[in-house]
């Protein structure tokens, strides 16, 4: 889609196709006006390049100051609409100034390419990479056409990777020990663990465990908490006396999970809780919440 | 309470109906190879159980109609496995549920068809099912989800000659999963009785009347298995389950379960493990009906006995008797407050077990007659018609088993016990013994046993004290004193001297008898005593006249003296 500064009529089609666009994978974006596309999978350090066809239309020819193309990586803020920070901003040239008046090619290529970061599409965040083709023109508005595409980074299996342990409780009511398996768990990781009830005195209805995702964004004064409940996986039905143990068996793959993104270009966090909730006769909710990392693992093929 | 039962109603109608409708969906999905949507309402209807509202009666009528529909899944479960859909991923997918009981019940389902598609090996699944029901903590909840995974892997248990046995050992795993899953629904099951306000104790005790053979099922199944022979029975069937009949200190799971391990099992194992066994009773709480459970014990091994000699010499080497009676009496010392009805009944079993099995020992069955009497003698004579008349059974038993008075004049504390019975019953067991003489037509043949009988029936023979005249009705008198005058034909020896022996002492005990019962009794005494004269008259006169030696001279001077 042709972007126009100015309230002129398209005067011609860009279209941006990488290179190895039919074997690359593709996975689905929601764009801005609700719908979803398939954009290719790139991860860090890959090269990115393809070809842009510009092909003029009605046969009308496009003057022009020059043709590049940028690679950007944004953080973009909702409270903070159209302000855009590029953490990433690769630029080719592509064309000189001159005349497009049939239809031109032209190769372009991004070498290794630094995208430390994630997409991510948050709440109040968003995290995108993005080719970005500039047709320059003086009066008319220069023409632009956006490509997004996904960035996706790995982590190979942590070396230390703990069992969270704990017992808690409140004094003569309830006390009990939860174990989970792992302190860190990738996207398709199963949490397994158990919960073991040491004292009870209160009438337990239920016992549910919630993934909870906190994407904080913006600093100090500023700072901004969304907090979303992603899971709420019953652990338990009915009541548990002393010296009952729950078993806990968790898959992660229903939920849309990300990987844990700690302070992201110092703009943005996305921190992942495990939220063990009890809650009784009378509708209590007694909870203990811990965190934990989540990340990407590799994909074997 | 009326409009609770109509609000029930109400509540199992509207599960039934949320069920019907979801089954609906499911078999749709079904129908269409929707695997997705086939779990989804799946899921919805099985939310149907877990509902708190309906008492376990209704909750069963739910429960049986999601089992049916269930069965219709796990075919497509199977279909699906046979068309190449991964069973492993499939049990995965179920546990994504977020509710637990949904989920347990359909991972339990694609559980049944792992275990049949042979990918993993049956003891391992069944560990796991096993192990993530513990989720459900609410007793009713609990106890049909784990009713529902003893009914799904009952033909699946790694037994003995069974398609899913595995390695050695494997009916080892067998036990172990029924006896977890037993041990978890008898706690879940126990748990019932502290639950709800304390006024609702009887409603609540009968609800868990209803579903106590959710329970006792593990035990038939394991009683069932191939696999479970002595050794695995004794090393850990039995100390397993007693542990935990012991560990819940609930008076009905104990009673139950007592009664269930008697009956499944056979009785050669209780046998040989009656020491175990009988060492359970006196860790049981002390209001549990001990002695029905022992009553049952020793009913089903009389029967054993009596069944095949070649098991008696069995009884004799594990000591059945000494350890049967020492339990007894080792329950009837804790539980001080035991009716007497009680313990007779326990008495009572126990003799009818040692007649059976050891008829021989006139000694063994005294020995239950002498602490049937060391009970009663704390309770003194005896009011209550329901003691009275087992007393009665108990005295009957003898006479039943050996058909021969002269036997059961033998047992020195027989006559002990009918010092406790009240000169009514008194009279109805002396009845009771004429009637067998006279059946066996039982010859007595000694004035000593002739004394010792009469000491039995002298209930009849003469006023005890406490009598009252006009208690009795005359029809019974009369057929009193007629028993006692059919019963002297049968008071005969063929010699002359004991035979005259004999009549001095009926003669003795019926002038104790008072003015109306001698019209009845003497009269036969007479004719005896004239059948006697004749007897001695159609002798040679070679009869040397010995002091002691009967005459008829003599005979007639009794019998002036008797006369007048």
């Amino acid at each position: 889609m042709n972007y126009l500064i100015g309230a002129f009529k398209p005067s011609c089609n860009i279209s941006i196709t990488f290179a190895d666009g039919k074997s690359r994978k593709q996975v689905p974006i929601k764009k801005e006006n609700g719908q979803t596309v398939m954009v290719p999978l790139f991860q860090s350090q890959e090269n990115i390049s393809g070809k842009i066809s510009i092909e003029p239309l009605q046969g009308k020819k496009v003057e022009h100051n020059g043709v590049k193309i940028e690679l950007l990586g944004q953080i973009e803020m909702y409270f903070d609409r159209g302000n855009f920070y590029d953490f990433t901003s690769l630029v080719r040239e592509l064309d000189v100034p001159g005349e497009i008046y049939e239809r031109k090619t032209f190769p372009f290529e991004f070498s290794t390419v630094e995208m430390p970061y994630e997409t991510y599409n948050g709440v109040n965040v968003r995290l995108r990479y993005v080719l970005k083709v500039t047709i320059s023109r003086g009066y008319g508005g220069s023409i632009v056409e956006y490509q997004d595409f996904v960035v996706r980074n790995y982590t190979p299996p942590p070396e230390i990777n703990n069992s969270i342990k704990m017992e808690v409780g409140i004094e003569d009511c309830l006390h009990i020990e939860f174990e989970y398996n792992k302190s860190k768990y990738h996207l398709k990781d199963v949490i397994i663990g158990k919960i073991y009830f040491l004292l009870v005195r209160i009438k337990i209805k239920n016992m549910d465990l919630e993934i909870r995702r906190r994407e904080s964004t913006g600093s100090g004064a500023n700072t901004h908490v969304e907090t979303e409940t992603l899971a709420k996986f019953e652990l338990m039905d009915g009541a548990p006396v002393r010296g009952e143990s729950i078993p806990i068996r968790l898959f992660l793959s229903p939920y849309e999970l990300t990987p844990t993104h700690r302070n992201i270009n110092n703009k943005f966090s996305v921190k992942y809780y495990l939220n063990l909730v009890l809650v009784d006769e009378e509708d209590r909710r007694y909870f203990k919440q811990q965190e934990i990392t989540v990340y990407r693992l590799p994909e074997t093929s | 309470m009326v409009e609770r039962a109509e609000d029930e109603e109400k509540w199992l109608a509207a599960g039934i109906a949320g069920l019907q409708q979801n089954a609906f969906y499911m078999h749709r999905a079904l129908d269409s190879n929707n695997l997705r949507d086939a779990l989804k309402y799946s899921a919805q209807m099985l939310s149907e159980l877990r509902t708190s509202r309906l008492s376990p009666h209704k909750y069963y009528e739910l429960y049986m109609r999601a089992f049916d529909e269930l069965r219709k899944l796990e075919m497509f479960f199977k279909e699906e496995a046979r068309r190449g859909c991964s069973i492993i991923d499939l049990y995965e997918l179920v546990q994504h549920a977020g509710n637990i009981l949904p989920r347990l019940y359909l991972l339990c389902t694609v559980g049944s068809v792992y275990i049949k598609s042979k990918e993993a090996p049956a003891k391992d699944v069944l560990k796991d099912l096993v192990e993530m029901c513990r989720g459900i903590q609410h007793p009713v909840r609990g106890l049909f989800l784990r009713s529902y995974l003893s009914q799904v892997s009952r033909d699946k248990l790694p037994d003995i000659g069974s398609e899913y046995e595995g390695d050695a050992d494997t009916v080892v795993d067998a036990v172990e999963f029924l006896l977890q899953n037993f041990t978890e629904m008898n706690k879940l099951w126990v748990r019932m009785q502290h639950q709800g306000p304390a006024r609702e104790k009887e409603k609540r005790e009968k609800e868990r009347s209803e579903l106590r053979d959710l329970v006792g099922k593990n035990l038939h199944v394991l009683g069932q298995l191939e696999g479970v022979d002595l050794d695995m029975y004794k090393e850990t069937v039995l100390p397993r389950v007693l542990e935990q009949v012991v560990n819940c200190k609930d008076e009905i799971a104990q009673f139950y379960l007592m009664d269930c391990i008697i009956q499944v099992f056979p009785d050669e194992y209780h046998l040989q493990t009656l020491e175990t066994l009988l060492g359970a009773c006196p860790q049981l709480q002390p209001s549990v009906d001990i002695k029905t459970v022992l009553s049952q014990l020793m009913e089903r091994l009389s029967n054993y006995a009596a069944s095949s000699a070649e098991v008696l010499p069995e009884f004799l080497q594990v000591e059945a008797f000494s350890k049967l009676s020492n339990a007894i009496w080792k329950v009837i010392e804790a539980q001080v407050d035991m009716p007497i009805f009680g313990a007779v009944t326990l008495y009572s079993s126990l003799l009818t077990f040692t007649l059976h099995v050891h008829p021989d020992r006139l000694d063994y069955v005294d020995q239950v007659l002498g602490a049937c009497v060391t009970k009663l003698s704390s309770a003194g004579k005896l009011e209550d018609s329901k003691s009275t008349k087992q007393i009665v059974a108990l005295l009957s038993a003898p006479l039943e088993k050996y058909n021969d008075i002269v036997t059961v004049l033998k047992l020195s504390n027989y006559p002990r016990v009918m010092e406790y019975l009240d000169n009514r019953t008194n009279k109805v067991m002396a009845i009771v013994i004429i009637q067998s003489i006279m059946k066996n037509k039982t010859c007595i043949a000694t004035a000593e046993k002739v004394e010792a009988l009469f000491e039995l029936i002298k209930g009849l023979i003469k006023d005890l004290d406490g009598d009252l005249h006009d208690e009795l009705d005359d029809e019974d008198f009369k057929e009193e004193q007629n028993s006692v005058a059919r019963l002297i034909q049968m008071l005969y020896s063929d010699d002359p001297d004991e035979m005259l022996q004999i009549i001095c002492a009926v003669r003795k005990h019926f002038l104790t008898g008072g003015p109306q019962r001698l019209p009845y009794t003497i009269p036969p005494l007479v004719f005896s005593s004239l059948k006697l004269i004749r007897k001695l008259q159609g002798q040679d006169e070679n009869v040397v006249g010995e002091e002691a030696s009967a005459s008829p001279k003599k005979i007639f001077q009794l019998l002036n003296q008797v006369i007048y």
